[in-house]
C-alpha cells in the first residue's frame, strides 16, 4: 500500500520533468544500447570464427613441423623442416582412424599466361586433400590419384586467379596453359568461390597442383613437406587419432621418450578453441569499453538526482513535514533513480538491437544477440540505478525538516 | 468540563543551540496550556523563540528539555519516525509561503499528506481530497496547477492539504503574511469556521488586527511568553469581510 504510493510519488515527480528525466535516461539508454550491440558484434565474430574454421573440415587434423633442438638451442615453432614425405605415407599406411592423408608442399610462385601475369601460391597436394577440405571444381573437373603418380602437368586454380589472369571471374579458363615458375601446366578446373577466410586471408588466391608435380618440378624433389593433412574417420576418433599419428611420428622420427616432439598435432577444434579465444578477448574489450559508457550513465543519474535533491529540497521539507518519514523520501527517490535506470535499460535494449541490426545490415558483419547479454544489461543498469541512486536518496532522507523548508 | 479538556501541555519548555561552545538559549522554560477548541495567535520580535516554540509544538523539532503532551502522551521524546507519523496524523501545517508542490495539481497536493497514510485507501484519498478541496470552496479549481491560483487560492488548498488527514491542531505560520488584507479576511473566516468545527488552530502572526480573530493572544519575547491573554472584542471575519467589500457581488462564497 505505503510502497505503491512512494511509486506513485515518485512517478509523478518523474512524469513533472519529462525532460530532465529523458535525458538522465539517455546516458543509460546509450549505455545499455551499446553493450548490447558491442556483444552482439563480438559474439557474432566468434561464432563466424568458429563457422569457418569448422568450414576448413571438422574433422581435420593438421600436422606441422615442431620446434627442434641445435646443440641446445631451442628454434622456434615450424622453423626447420621436420616432417618428410614418407610420414604421409607411414600415417596413410598405419593409422587405423585417419581416411585420408595429404602431404603439402606450398610455395609462392609467379604465374603467367599470355600476357599476364600474377603471384599466388601454388599448393601441391594429393588427391585426398580435395576430399578433406571438400574442395570441387566449379568448372572443369578436380585432379586423380593418376595425375599425381605421373606427376602430371595439371592444375586447379581460385577465381582470384582467374580474375587476374583472364580479366574476369566469369571466364572459362579450363583447357588454358599457365606457367607457374616457368612450368607449364593445364588447368584442367576452376575450384569453387570460397571467399576470405575469418582471417581475411583470401581463400581463392590459389592454384592447386598434384602433389608430385609440385615436389619434383617446382621443389627440386624434395622429401620434406611443409605440412600433413588428415582427417579422422569420424568426429569422437579425433583425440584418439591424434594420439595414433603422434605415436607413429614418434617412431619414424626415431625419439628418445625423453625427447620433445619435433611437429605438432593441431586439430581444428584446437584452431576453433584459438581463434576463439582470441575473439572471446576482443568481446570482452568492447563490451568492458560499452560498459563505461554504461558507467558514466549511471554516474550522470546521480549527478541529476543530486541537483534534484538540491532543487527540491523545499519540497521534500514539505513532504516531511506532512508526515513523510526519512524512509519514504529515501525510498521514493531510489524508485526514481531505478524507474530511469529500468526504463533506460529497456529503451536501451530495443536501441541495442535495432542498432545491431543496422550494423549487421550495412557493415556486412555477423551479430548474434544473446538472451544473455540482455539479461546482463538490464541487470547492470538497473544494479547502477540502485548503486548510483543511493547517495542523493540517503542525502534527501538525512534532511532536516526545519531548514529544508526554510530553504530558497 | 469537557471544554476545559487539555489538548496540549507543555511545562518548562527548553530548547538551547549550540554553535560552537557557544549555547543559545532560544527557549528558557515555556509552559503553557492549550485546551481543545482553541485558537491562539502567537506573536513576538524575531529570535523571540516563537518559531521555535512553533516547530516544537507541529513535532518539527524536539526540546532539550521539559515535556510536551498531545493528549496526554509525552511527544517529547520521540524519534524522527514517531514525529512523522505524529505530524502526519494529528498536525496539519499551513505556511507563509504556501508550500505547495509545483507542476502538481490542487487534488494531487491535497492528496499528498494522506500518501503517507497506510490508513487512506485510493478512493478515499479521492473523496477526501475533494471534500477538503469543496470545503474551502476550490472545487471548481482541481485540476489547476499552483501558478494557475491567486495567493489566497494557493493558500486554501495549502489548508485543504492541512485538513485532510483530519488533525486534531492546525500549525499556522504566518499564513497572511503574503496576502493583501481582503485576502487575508478570507483565509481568517476559513480558520475561524474550521475553529467552530472544532480544530484547534495555534498560529503565529505579525499582524494585530489578524491576531484579533483569535480567542487568545500570547507574545513572546527571548524565549519566554510575556502576555497571555484572551482577545476581549474578537473580530468576526465573516463581518470584517462585508464591512471590508462595499460591493455585495464580491461577497466571497466560502
Amino acid at each position: 500500500m505505503r510502497i505503491l504510493n512512494l511509486i506513485r510519488v515518485a512517478c509523478r515527480s518523474l512524469n513533472r520533468n519529462k525532460l530532465r528525466t529523458v535525458l538522465t535516461m539517455l546516458g543509460i539508454i546509450i549505455g545499455v544500447g551499446s553493450v548490447i550491440a558491442m556483444l552482439a558484434i563480438g559474439q557474432g565474430s566468434n561464432q563466424n570464427i568458429k563457422a569457418s574454421v569448422a568450414s576448413l573440415g571438422t574433422n581435420a587434423i593438421m600436422i606441422v613441423p615442431g620446434t627442434t633442438t641445435q646443440g641446445g638451442v631451442r628454434q622456434g615453432a615450424a622453423t626447420t623442416q621436420t616432417i618428410r614425405l614418407d610420414d604421409a605415407e607411414t600415417i596413410k599406411n598405419r593409422c587405423d582412424m585417419v581416411n585420408y592423408v595429404s602431404p603439402v608442399v606450398q610455395r609462392r610462385a609467379q604465374v603467367i599466361s599470355g600476357s599476364q601475369n600474377w603471384s599466388s601460391f601454388i599448393l601441391g597436394v594429393k588427391d585426398d586433400y580435395l576430399k578433406i577440405r571438400s574442395l570441387s571444381a566449379a568448372k572443369g573437373s578436380t585432379f586423380t590419384a593418376f595425375d599425381d603418380r605421373t606427376a602430371a602437368k595439371v592444375c586447379l586454380i581460385g577465381v582470384t586467379v582467374v580474375y587476374n589472369l583472364f580479366g574476369s571471374e566469369d571466364a572459362n579458363p579450363v583447357g588454358q596453359m599457365i606457367r607457374v615458375n616457368s612450368i607449364p601446366l593445364k588447368i584442367v578446373g576452376v575450384l569453387n568461390k570460397m571467399g576470405q577466410n575469418t582471417f581475411g586471408q583470401d581463400q581463392d588466391d590459389i592454384i592447386i597442383a598434384p602433389f608430385a608435380t609440385v615436389q619434383k618440378r617446382l621443389m627440386s624433389s624434395t622429401q620434406y613437406v611443409n605440412s600433413i593433412i588428415a582427417s579422422a574417420k569420424s568426429e569422437d576418433q579425433i583425440s584418439d587419432a591424434v594420439d595414433e599419428i603422434t605415436n607413429i611420428l614418434r617412431q619414424n622420427h626415431k625419439l628418445a621418450a625423453s625427447d620433445d616432439n619435433d611437429f605438432t598435432v593441431r586439430t581444428q577444434s584446437d584452431l576453433s578453441n584459438i581463434f576463439g579465444s582470441v575473439s572471446k578477448v576482443l568481446t570482452i574489450l568492447l563490451a568492458s569499453i560499452a560498459s563505461i559508457s554504461l558507467l558514466v550513465g549511471g554516474i550522470g543519474i546521480m549527478n541529476i538526482m543530486l541537483v534534484s535533491v538540491t532543487e527540491r529540497t523545499r519540497e521534500i521539507g514539505v513532504r516531511m513535514a506532512i508526515g513523510a518519514k526519512g524512509r519514504d523520501v529515501l525510498i521514493q527517490f531510489m524508485i526514481e533513480a531505478i524507474v530511469i535506470s529500468f526504463a533506460g535499460g529497456m529503451i536501451g535494449i530495443a536501441v541495442g538491437i535495432f542498432v545491431s541490426e543496422i550494423i549487421a545490415k550495412f557493415a556486412g558483419w555477423p551479430i548474434v544477440i544473446s538472451l544473455f547479454s540482455i539479461l546482463l544489461s538490464f541487470i547492470f543498469s538497473t544494479a547502477i540505478g540502485l548503486f548510483f541512486g543511493w547517495y542523493p536518496a540517503r542525502k534527501a532522507a538525512s534532511l532536516n525538516p526545519i531548514e529544508a523548508l526554510r530553504y530558497e | 468540563m469537557n471544554n476545559k479538556e487539555y489538548l496540549i501541555v507543555v511545562k518548562d519548555l527548553t530548547k538551547v543551540y549550540k554553535t560552537g561552545d557557544v549555547e543559545v538559549y532560544a527557549l528558557r522554560g515555556i509552559s503553557l496550556n492549550i485546551t481543545k477548541g482553541e485558537f491562539v495567535a502567537i506573536s513576538g520580535a524575531s529570535g523571540s523563540g516563537k518559531s521555535t516554540f512553533m516547530n516544537i509544538l507541529g513535532c518539527l523539532d524536539t526540546p532539550t528539555a521539559g515535556s510536551y503532551l498531545i493528549e496526554d502522551k509525552d511527544v517529547s521524546g520521540r524519534n524522527k519516525n514517531e514525529l512523522a507519523e505524529l505530524r502526519n496524523s494529528k498536525i496539519g501545517f499551513v505556511f507563509q509561503s504556501f508550500n505547495l508542490l509545483p507542476r502538481t495539481t490542487a487534488l494531487e497536493n491535497v492528496e499528498l499528506p494522506m500518501l503517507y497514510n497506510n490508513n487512506v485507501n485510493s478512493k478515499m484519498r479521492n473523496e477526501k481530497a475533494l471534500n477538503a478541496l469543496t470545503s474551502v470552496g476550490l472545487a471548481d479549481r482541481l485540476w489547476s496547477m499552483p501558478n494557475q491560483l491567486s495567493g489566497g487560492q494557493q493558500q486554501r488548498v495549502a489548508i485543504a492539504r492541512a485538513l485532510v488527514n483530519d488533525p486534531l491542531i492546525i500549525m499556522a505560520d504566518e499564513p497572511t503574511g503574503n496576502l493583501d488584507s481582503h485576502t487575508s479576511y478570507e483565509i481568517m473566516e476559513i480558520f475561524q469556521k474550521m475553529n467552530d468545527n472544532g480544530i484547534t488552530i495555534v498560529m503565529v502572526t505579525h499582524e494585530k488586527d489578524i491576531a484579533q480573530f483569535a480567542k487568545s493572544n500570547i507574545v513572546f519575547k527571548d524565549g519566554k511568553i510575556i502576555s497571555n491573554e484572551i482577545v476581549d472584542i474578537r473580530k468576526n471575519a465573516s463581518v470584517e469581510l462585508k464591512i471590508l467589500t462595499s460591493l455585495s457581488e464580491n461577497i466571497s462564497t466560502i
